[in-house]
């Protein structure tokens, strides 16, 4: 199948950039980023500065990969980040736009690849417990019910690839913040520090500059990891009971 | 046919009581110290993280690089199934001797006594550890936490988190480690390619990185360097590994006289998505605790194309549980994979190309309900279907072995501390725990293992008996050696050839794979050497890398990683061929039993094969580290 890609090209982060149209051909069974290989292969063949993107596992677990395709964060497949998008979704002579994530708090690098850091800063303001080697208890000393651990497990699968900023239209990183909050705060352990760690996680989000959360639900839909928005309820029962206490 | 060059300075002592008596005797460094001692840490993934969080723990200042944007991304991360500890919660039997002993047998009694005991003592710490992290490993309905049997274990000993094991044990660390970077302990540096080692005065005193967003070379200074780098398994291009994950580090540390051990031996995973093309970037693994309740079989015949459905029970053959009725599905990943090799080999695999075999459900959905598989398995289902367009509810998957982990590594001593002072090696990176094969569940036991529980007793002991007289980065050497890295990079960017990196890979790894792969012969390993040869000096006159050297170019990264992909190929060949018995998941067809199972050669290869360089003009030098076994009696592995 022949694709005609546009694609966002930006040199530097205090460059302009634009949308360039190239054509390639495409297999029915390649992930997208293999079309993009088949892209910048192309495009090194004919001299030209391949597009560059960030990607690694190709199994949608290690969240590197972050692409707005067609203006939806990691594509139209529901669940799915782009590494695991394929091309038989798409069909002969359709036009494919791509772009990287924009929001204030992820300058953008180069072409596609942007600037995450500021959700390990997020993380380094709390998003742990602190519990030093070698001083842990037995690990069957703590049961904990299984539907809870199950819940908890829910909101601890978050990639962090930034999908969630990605979609919102305040850019807000209310979802993967909130996901950290709900795991850590359903389980015991997380118990002792969940106070704090509310309090400080939600003030470093706000200095990254991410945007406040209006309940849009459109960070849920572009979830590739499916997180419910019931995180971010959680994230601010949790702050009101750590802010009035 | 000792070595007196090897050392691995294993503690004296019964089996059972060394790593007690190592921690009894060895110096500890005072608290008020060790803020005076910076450690450099490469590579944060689960052995990386977890050393970086403990280390900065107890006091000493951290320096953390990794390649990725964050620290969270390693291919640690990928890792489904599970993570083996001995803490015997079901009173199945299950004890550190037994996890002891599982590990050196299914390694084909090629891996250290000594390291293999203190890891199984050590895996309980872990579970212990990641629960108070809030790691959120399955539980059953009382609270308590769950297990399964795993990839050729008899006892149910592998505690799991979904199939995204690694994802949560990586995430527990990640999240250690910026603990310690809120607490200013560690300094983390993403996006950082260790390109080269800085030894001073016999000592690893620091690296040279490159920044990937600038390009710019960076000098960092340490009194001990970490190593956490991972696996070598993309030399063969396709593997299950994360693109990124490549040999540089681990490579021009062994050119600076850290001696690599067993290139030779590369874990063939076998349940993996099988190949669909020439596009082909990557193979997706399919978490092995789908054998504990799919099937595994072919067609009787392999002029036998009907679809799987229509096949009747009658004209199938499921071979693992024919050949090897006590063990049926789940014995040991060499074995599962080298049999599937044979099947189609003799013309019966399935699939368009007929380079797959089925892994198939519809008995155990019978069984216990779609709705209990899909709890087990759901997301590897998913997976599965998003990948081949194919539902592995109704129809059986197809699968097919793929190059999955590497158990040659760095050689280490009992510190985990290479040939080179002060340069120590942790995780997949190291050679150490998994002889020629490793288990199931066992990479992430070993990562951490080394990470959280091991490298603090042992740096500390280095640290305390040695003095670090004051060096920084105007140092003549730290100047050497980025001019050595620059120029490789500059190199790479002025041969201005026809070729691209990933076409060189590419052809790289089918040599790899065809003659380096799941069975090796002398004829086919001298080609390949003598192939690999020429591929390399094809690559540095005709390769053609884009852009500049001071900007992000990822094509420029992935030029200077195949480079030295080149260059271990080689090594591994050579290794292999050396290597002239069967074990593990080295294979060498001339060196067979009758039933076509592995034969080692124990009065001749019972040792590690340490590979020294000794120029990039002259063949490696060959050490040995003879393995003594006190305590296992070796014999011929069976799972019949």
């Amino acid at each position: 199948m022949k694709l005609h890609l546009k694609v966002w090209r930006q040199n530097g982060p205090h460059e302009e950039g634009k949308l360039v149209p190239y054509q390639v051909e495409a297999n029915p069974h390649m992930s997208f980023l293999e079309m993009m290989d088949v892209l910048n292969e192309q495009l090194i063949k004919a001299g030209e500065d391949p597009v560059e993107f960030d990607h690694d596992c190709r199994e949608g677990i290690c969240g590197s990969c972050n692409m707005v395709i067609n203006g939806v964060p990691h594509g139209p497949l529901k669940g799915t980040a782009t590494c695991q998008l394929h091309m038989r979704h798409y069909k002969d002579g359709d036009t494919v736009v791509v772009e990287p994530w924009r929001a204030e708090a992820f300058p953008v690098i180069r072409d596609l690849v942007v600037d995450r850091a500021a959700f390990d800063r997020i993380i380094a303001a709390g998003g742990y417990v602190s519990v030093d080697t070698g001083s842990a208890p037995d690990a069957n000393a703590i049961p904990i019910e299984k539907n809870k651990a199950e819940m908890a497990f829910d909101y601890a699968t978050c990639i962090g690839c930034g999908a969630c900023v990605a979609a919102c239209p305040n850019a807000s990183a209310s979802l993967f913040t909130a996901s950290k909050i709900a795991h850590l705060s359903l389980l015991p352990q997380g118990n002792a520090e969940r106070k704090t760690r509310v309090l400080r996680m939600v003030e470093q989000m706000e200095k990254e500059g991410f945007g406040d959360c209006s309940n849009h639900g459109a960070c849920e839909a572009a979830c590739p990891k499916e997180i419910p928005i019931d995180a971010i309820a959680i994230m601010r029962r949790e702050y009101v009971k750590a802010a009035l206490s | 046919m000792s070595d007196t060059i090897l050392n691995a300075h294993i503690p004296d002592g019964p089996l059972e009581g060394k790593w007690q008596n190592y921690l009894d005797t060895c110096k500890l460094v005072n608290p008020n110290n060790k803020r005076k001692h910076t450690i450099l840490v490469v590579g944060t993934g689960l052995a990386g993280a977890s050393a970086a969080a403990s280390l900065a723990e107890l006091g000493y200042n951290v320096k953390a690089f990794c390649i990725q944007d964050s620290a969270r991304r390693a291919h640690s991360i990928a890792a489904q199934g599970g993570i083996n500890a001995a803490k015997n919660y079901h009173d199945d039997g299950d004890s550190v001797w037994r996890l002891f002993y599982d590990t050196v047998k299914g390694g084909d009694y090629r891996a250290r006594e000594a390291n293999v005991y203190r890891l199984a003592q050590i895996s309980n710490n872990i579970i212990d550890q990641c629960v108070a992290q809030g790691v959120p490993f399955a539980r059953e309905y009382g609270g308590l936490l769950s297990n399964r049997s795993f990839g050729g274990a008899q006892v149910s000993r592998t505690f799991y988190a979904r199939g995204q094991t690694g994802q949560q044990l990586l995430l527990g660390a990640y999240q250690a480690l910026e603990k310690m970077v809120d607490a200013g302990k560690v300094e983390m540096l993403p996006r950082q390619e260790m390109l080269d080692l800085v030894v001073v005065d016999g000592k690893a005193r620091g690296i040279i990185t490159r920044n990937l967003v600038t390009g710019e070379y960076e000098r960092h200074v340490g009194d001990a360097v970490l190593l956490c780098t991972g696996g070598y398994g993309n030399v063969f291009y396709l593997s299950t590994n994360a693109k990124n994950s490549n040999v540089t580090a681990a490579w021009r540390c062994y050119k600076r006289g850290a001696f690599f051990a067993n290139p030779c031996y590369t874990q063939i995973h076998p349940t993996c998505i099988p190949v669909s093309g020439d596009y082909q970037s990557k193979l997706t693994l399919m978490s092995e605790s789908l054998r504990n309740d799919g099937r595994v079989w072919v067609p009787k015949s392999g002029d036998d194309k009907r679809p799987p459905a229509q096949i009747p029970e009658a004209d199938r053959d499921y071979y693992l549980e024919r050949k090897y009725p006590s063990f049926g599905n789940l014995v040991p990943r060499d074995v599962a994979s080298r049999n599937a090799k044979s099947v189609v080999d003799e013309g019966r695999g399935v699939g368009e190309t007929g380079v797959a075999v089925y892994l198939d459900f519809a008995d155990a959905i019978n069984r216990l309900g779609k709705d209990t598989i899909e709890a087990r398995y759901g997301n590897l289902f998913d997976m599965y279907m998003r990948i081949t367009g194919e539902n592995p509810y109704e129809v059986p998957m197809r699968i097919y072995p793929a190059v999955h982990y590497t158990m040659g590594g760095l050689w280490v001593d009992y510190n985990l501390m290479s040939t080179v002072p002060g340069l120590f090696v942790l995780g997949e990176a190291n050679f150490s725990d998994h002889g020629a094969n490793r288990l199931g569940a066992s990479a992430l036991m070993q990562g951490l293992s080394d990470g959280y529980f091991v490298i603090s007793h042992t740096l500390g002991n280095y640290i305390a008996n040695n003095s670090f007289p004051e060096v920084n980065e105007s140092n003549e050497a730290f100047a050497a050696v980025e001019n050595d890295a620059s120029s490789r990079i500059n190199k790479l960017l002025a041969i201005k050839g026809e070729k691209t990196v990933l076409e060189f890979h590419r052809e790289l790894g089918k040599i790899m794979w065809d003659k380096v792969g799941m069975s090796r012969n002398k004829e086919g390993l001298q080609s390949a050497i003598q192939e690999i040869q020429k591929l390399r000096s094809e690559f540095w006159q005709n390769l053609r890398v884009p852009g500049e050297p001071n900007s992000y170019n990822k094509n420029l990264e992935f030029a200077g990683r195949v480079a030295d992909f080149l260059e271990l190929g080689e090594l591994m060949a050579i290794d292999a061929l050396k290597r002239e018995e069967s074990c593990g998941g080295h294979f060498r067809e001339e060196y067979q039993t009758e039933e076509g199972e592995a034969l080692r050669n124990d009065d001749e290869f019972s040792y590690v094969a340490a590979w020294a360089h000794s120029g990039d003009d002259s063949s490696p030098n060959l050490h040995k580290e003879p393995l003594e076994f006190d305590r296992v009696k070796l014999t011929q592995r069976s799972y019949k």
